[in-house]
């Protein structure tokens, strides 16, 4: 098994190899996204170096003050005194000032990182192919950019800075300590054995854990979002209690990682300031007997068990920055796994540019199945050209919609190709292919948002009058004025504020405004009453002049505006030819056009 | 928001924090414990130092030395107790609220879920949750005990010298006024932030589910254009955020260094003008350093606080909505079950028409007898699914009664209404589980025989030639499905369910002619026997019915066989026939 990508994702037992590759996957994101703030980074750096060097050198301050100051105040001189405590205060307020601007800095340094790795991963979900949505599940890819987002942002805030201000002063508190009393340095040496162990026993635990909670905290996601997209059904069909058990299940899964991996942090921090105060005393101990052999003053000693206490002061921050770094190390995992993820549909490299397209269609030696096998379209060659409207009928699950797709480029072909003015799809840019040919998909989705920026999506930047025309052309003018806000009524989620005709509608329209050279209507009229589809069928009639039109309709009547008819079974077509031939004939499309015109009234 | 609001919001959280809160206390006390032990360690230092001022020995060291390190290794005791307190129980309680508020939203009625969006959901059921936990668990305890240490803290500084005591009090003041003053200001901030996550969490929700229009339209990059202006106002207010911390943490910095630098000076003082010794210069000094990350920390665990406060905040406004669509409290059965539906004067608005709209249904009659189905034809947006909605209360009528033989819908419990009743919607929704799952979902105990004939009355038999048959996992997390095979399984589960009444809600939409005939003809063996409300468009659907009810500016206008509101009905003829046009070619 491998771990390219988004595979294996939920997969906690790696193997060494594994680990390795994805840690490195992991690293060459954060350093991307590290790379265009370097020079901030300096400048913070600069910044909190100064801070804690000056915050260092209190103790140091305060032992003169003991060992030179006093002795002085003792003559009645008190210009030492004055000295350092001036210079204490100074310090002091320099510290707090340089400290609050990086922490200021800093947050605009991590809310850029954040920003920049948000839009990294919304733009890359928008161009992986459908087929990765289909397997990876629209819970994953949110539970990605929300969950594991708010992870690497808790590292941000939480310990980025704070990590940094704290291993500065740690050096520099080693530093000062070394420079003052030697013993005490060694000691200090000593006590990095032990503390490497806990951080290494820390860390390799943990990181198995995180990856489970990442793990978990999808799953959650995932059922969550189900249930609330399908509430209805939900309710309908009384699946809550069973959906709250399976959803109970999944909570204590995701509170049981959890609670491992913060008890792993339990015993982690204590252990930390455990050697922290042993250490203390340690120096406590050689420098008393320093000063009792009179090779230290008390000041030292005081500035040495200042500075043994305060070394370990960031170890905290430390250790919580720590965490947050594996936690956020197994979201980095999942996350550059979905950037790592290729569009199984690519932009092409060297595009070919298609000005002006006429819309003439070709499948040459097409041959589709979907990634699990069965072949849905046999290999088949298809010619449709420029300006023709065809109509496309068949059984369901025959296979229309899959056509279309191939003609939207949402999948490519497994083999053949599929041609626009003579060019491979796979070789025209994405956008331009999409200015070409558009697709009313079998779903109306409308988007949470005003009619009119619903509508609007078809032509981003369409003036007001260009999008009430297209409603008018379509027939939906007259409810949407009837709406409480009219064009600027917000559809609600999933437009559940409209009825499903009426969604058909404003999705027709956003096909109406984005004139492309090639329409593909799927089933774009299933939910219209009678009289509104013989709008929208008048409105076609001018709508399809001069374009290439692929409508696949279940209802006879749309196919009377047809130039041409293919009768789709089993993914062959079965007949193919001008409405009225196949009418008169005695094939498929004859019993069934006999059959619809019974059923009429 | 005073103070007061602060503390009664976060009181609000408590009862879900009940079995949590002896253990949190004993965290409290262990944290105190630990900071109170470490405050003891100057104390030492200051005999040993002493000591050591008028030349020591060896000998007496050791037991100095040793008690601070007992000292040290008891607060380091501490620390791992008030963690082991605290965590578990802090998991728990985000559990359970994690749990509570599903099963609110699981509750609430359709119309909360139609206005709420998705992502302000989904923030609150995760990031929040875990705000709120961390406070628990760390934000409150610590806050407590620190803010104690501090004070005791204070009280040790008093008791080496007055004067010294009192530069410290005296320069903390500023830091209250900051504090309070920080507190109002980020509470505003904070909820912002989290709210706009919320937003960003509903652009990414419907990016993804409309993946396909974004596709098929090439708007991928249109949106994330969208996305980015939403994201760069969180960005905006997590500076904000981040600015306000930062003028804070000036005054939590500054305030004891600068106390510390004035007790150097004072401190030498009075040790040199024979005040005070050496030994409690120095004690001062460690314990000012112990005192230093416990002021320091008040910054974050101040804003941590308003955090929380404010997922509290967000939390309750989804607990607290009104679920009006609830079990009655005198509970009504049914006993014997015939399937009789009856409308009976119904109105229905929703709550955001304007209110010089008239109702969307104003006075629905309509009776289904036991066994008759009924076909409901109106035009687009004449409230057809409005209506068949009102049967299984996914809404409540405004006006008038749903009767299912003779009782009131609203008198029935939600749970018996919808056994009684099975809907299929105008979209299909399936979820991520088997066939076999979908299809029974509503009647889980069905056996395998009536498994095979709902699947053979929708004509679902695609389903057999699946990978895996009918174990083949299917919705979302499984194989794609045609808009008609989606669509039939729907169906198939509304038929599986057995109830007395189906509602389907223009249930052979996505069929072509042929496959429709086969439904429709399966369909009339269940039908013989099954009260039916069939939504159609189509004259073909209309037949599958014994009568058709015409729903027309919020009434039924007519009712009657299918041929003859064709022959008396001009409307019906309007909404039915497509003669005409066909005619007029
Ligand atoms: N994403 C997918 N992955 C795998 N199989 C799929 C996928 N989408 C469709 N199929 C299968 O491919 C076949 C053809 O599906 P398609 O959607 O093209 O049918 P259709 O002709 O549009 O039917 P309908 O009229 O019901 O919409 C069906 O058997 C379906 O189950
Ligand atoms: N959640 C809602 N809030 C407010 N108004 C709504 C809501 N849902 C639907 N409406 C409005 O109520 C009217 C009736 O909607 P409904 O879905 O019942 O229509 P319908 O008869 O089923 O139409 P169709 O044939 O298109 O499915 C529509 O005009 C719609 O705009
Ligand atoms: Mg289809
Ligand atoms: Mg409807």
């Amino acid at each position: 098994m491998t771990m390219q990508g988004v595979q294996g994702e939920e997969r906690t037992d790696l193997t060494k190899a594994e680990s390795r590759e994805i840690r490195r996957r992991s690293l060459r994101l954060l350093s991307s996204l590290v790379k265009p703030i370097r020079a901030r980074l300096g400048i913070g750096f600069v910044a909190i170096t100064i801070a804690q060097a000056l915050r260092v050198a209190g103790p140091t301050l305060i032992a003169l003050g003991i060992d030179q100051a006093l002795p002085a105040a003792m003559k009645n001189d008190w210009t030492p005194l004055w000295l350092v405590a001036g210079a204490y205060l100074l310090s002091a307020i320099v510290t707090a000032v340089l400290q609050s601007f990086f922490i200021q800095y800093a947050a605009r340094t991590n809310q850029n990182v954040l920003f920049d790795l948000r839009q990294r991963i919304f733009k890359h979900t928008q161009r992986l192919s459908i087929d990765f949505h289909e397997t990876y599940t629209s819970g994953r890819v949110i539970s990605r950019q929300t969950n594991d987002l708010d992870s690497i942002k808790e590292l941000l805030d939480s310990g980025g800075n704070e990590m940094i201000a704290g291993l500065l002063s740690m050096i520099f508190t080693g530093i000062a300590l070394m420079a003052q009393n030697q013993g005490a340095f060694g000691i200090l040496l000593i006590s990095f054995i032990p503390l490497g162990f806990l951080t290494r026993w820390f860390q390799k635990n943990t990181k198995l854990e995180y990856r489970k909670t990442r793990v978990a905290s999808a799953r959650l996601i995932v059922h969550f979002v189900e249930t609330m997209t399908g509430i209805r059904a939900v309710k309908a069909f009384r699946k809550e209690n069973a959906n709250q058990e399976k959803y109970d299940v999944l909570v204590e899964d995701y509170r049981y990682v959890n609670a491992r991996v913060i008890q792993l942090f339990g015993v982690f921090d204590p252990g930390l300031k455990m050697i922290g105060n042993i250490t203390v005393a340690a120096i406590l101990f050689i420098g008393g007997s320093q000063v009792i052999h009179g090779d230290l003053g008390l000041g030292v000693l005081t500035a040495s068990i200042l500075y043994a206490r305060r070394f370990f002061d960031p170890m905290e921050s430390i250790a919580m920055f720590y965490n947050a770094y594996q936690s956020a190390g197994s979201a980095l995992e999942k996350i550059s796994g979905v950037l790592e993820e290729e569009p199984s549909v690519p932009e092409p490299a060297n595009p070919v540019a298609l000005n002006n397209p006429r819309g003439h269609l070709a499948f040459n030696d097409v041959e589709f199945h979907y990634a699990n096998g069965k072949t849905v379209l046999p290999p088949f060659n298809l010619d449709i050209p420029a300006g023709q409207t065809i109509a496309m009928v068949g059984t369901t699950g025959a296979g229309k919609s899959t056509l279309a797709k191939l003609v939207s480029r949402f999948y490519d072909p497994t083999h053949g190709a599929v041609t626009l003015d003579g060019i491979d799809l796979r070789s025209i840019a994405n956008d331009n292919l999409r200015q070409a040919v558009v697709m009313v998909t079998q779903e109306a989705y409308l988007f949470s948002g005003s009619v009119a920026e619903n509508i609007a999506l078809g032509k981003p930047g369409a003036t007001d009058e260009e999008i009430v025309a297209a409603a008018q052309a379509v027939g939906a003018h007259e409810f949407i004025t009837s709406l409480p806000d009219g064009y600027n009524t917000d559809v609600n989620k999933r437009g559940g504020r409209v009825s499903a005709g009426q969604r058909q509608l404003i999705s027709f329209a956003r096909a109406f405004i984005a004139d492309p050279a090639v329409l593909i209507l799927d089933e774009a009229t299933s939910s219209l009453d009678i009289p509104s589809e013989r709008l929208v069928q008048i409105g076609l009639q001018t709508l399809l002049a001069g374009r290439t039109a692929i409508i696949i309709a279940h209802r006879l009547s749309t196919v009377s505006i047809a130039d041409r008819v293919l009768v789709l079974e089993h993914g062959r077509i079965i007949e193919d030819d001008s409405p009225a031939v196949l009418i008169a004939g005695t094939g498929k499309f004859s019993k069934m056009h006999k059959a619809y015109r019974d059923s009429l009234v | 928001m005073n103070n007061n609001g602060t503390v009664a919001t976060l009181l609000r959280i408590f009862p879900y924090a009940k079995k949590a809160l002896p253990r949190i206390s004993l965290g409290m006390g262990a944290a105190l414990a630990g900071q109170m032990f470490a405050l003891s360690i100057p104390q030492f230092l200051l005999h040993l130092v002493n000591s050591l001022a008028s030349h020591g020995t060896i000998a007496k060291l050791i037991p100095l030395v040793l008690l601070v390190l007992l000292m040290g290794a008891l607060e380091a005791c501490m620390t791992l107790l008030r963690r082991w307190f605290v965590l578990t129980p802090g998991t728990h309680v985000e559990a359970g609220l994690r749990r509570s508020l599903y099963a609110k939203l699981q509750d609430l009625p359709i119309s909360f879920h139609d206005r709420w969006p998705s992502g302000q959901l989904l923030s609150r059921v995760t990031g929040d949750l875990s705000l709120i936990r961390r406070w628990l668990s760390f934000g409150l305890v610590l806050f407590i005990a620190n803010s104690i240490t501090i004070v005791i803290g204070l009280a040790v500084l008093f008791s080496f010298h007055w004067i010294l005591g009192l530069i410290f009090l005296v320069c903390s003041v500023p830091i209250w006024f900051r504090g309070y003053r920080f507190e109002k200001e980020y509470h505003t901030v904070a909820r912002l932030s989290q709210d706009q996550a919320g937003d960003l969490a509903t652009s990414v929700e419907e990016a993804v589910h409309g993946i396909r229009v974004l596709k098929a339209f090439g708007r991928g990059d249109f949106m994330a254009g969208k996305f980015a202006t939403d994201a760069d106002s969180l960005l905006k207010t997590e500076l904000k955020k981040a600015g306000l911390s930062a003028n804070i943490l000036i005054y939590l910095i500054l305030v004891p260094e600068f106390a510390v630098g004035l007790s150097l000076f004072a401190g030498v003082w009075l040790v040199a003008s024979h005040q005070m010794t050496v030994g409690a210069l120095v004690a001062f000094f460690a314990t000012a350093t112990v005192l230093r990350w416990p002021t320091e920390s008040v910054g974050f665990l101040l804003s941590m606080t308003q955090d929380a406060k404010t997922a509290v905040e967000r939390f309750f406004e989804v607990i607290d909505a009104p679920v009006d669509i609830t079990d009655p409290e005198q509970l009504q059965t049914i006993t014997k079950p015939l399937g009789r539906l009856e409308f009976k004067d119904v109105h229905f608005r929703f709550a955001d028409t304007a209110a010089d709209k008239p109702d969307l249904l104003r006075g629905v009659n309509l009776v289904l007898e036991p066994g008759e189905s009924v076909a409901l034809i109106g035009i687009t947006g004449c409230g057809k699914s409005t209506l068949t909605a009102l049967t299984t209360r996914l809404y409540d009528v405004t006006g008038g009664q749903v009767l299912v033989d003779g009782i009131d819908v609203r008198d029935l419990s939600r749970e018996e209404l919808r056994s009684h009743i099975a809907m299929a919607f105008e979209d299909a929704t399936l979820f991520s589980a088997s066939v076999r799952e979908n299809v029974l979902l509503g009647n889980p105990d069905a056996s395998e025989a009536e498994l095979k004939q709902a699947l053979e009355i929708a004509q679902a038999q695609f389903v057999y030639e699946l990978p895996e048959g009918l174990e083949t996992r299917i919705g979302e997390e499984g194989m794609s499905l045609s808009g008609g095979q989606r669509q039939r399984l729907a169906l198939a589960r509304s038929v599986a369910a057995k109830p007395e009444i189906l509602v389907l809600d223009d249930p052979l939409s996505a069929l072509d002619v042929d496959t429709e005939a086969m439904v429709e003809a399966a369909l009339r063996t269940v039908l013989s026997t099954t009260t039916a409300l069939i939504v159609a468009h189509r004259p073909s659907t209309v037949q599958l019915a014994d009568k058709v009810a015409l729903l027309e500016e919020g009434r039924i206008t007519a009712f009657g066989k299918h041929s003859e509101l064709l022959a008396t009905n001009a409307h019906y003829r309007y909404v039915i026939s497509s003669l005409d046009e066909e005619a007029a070619k």
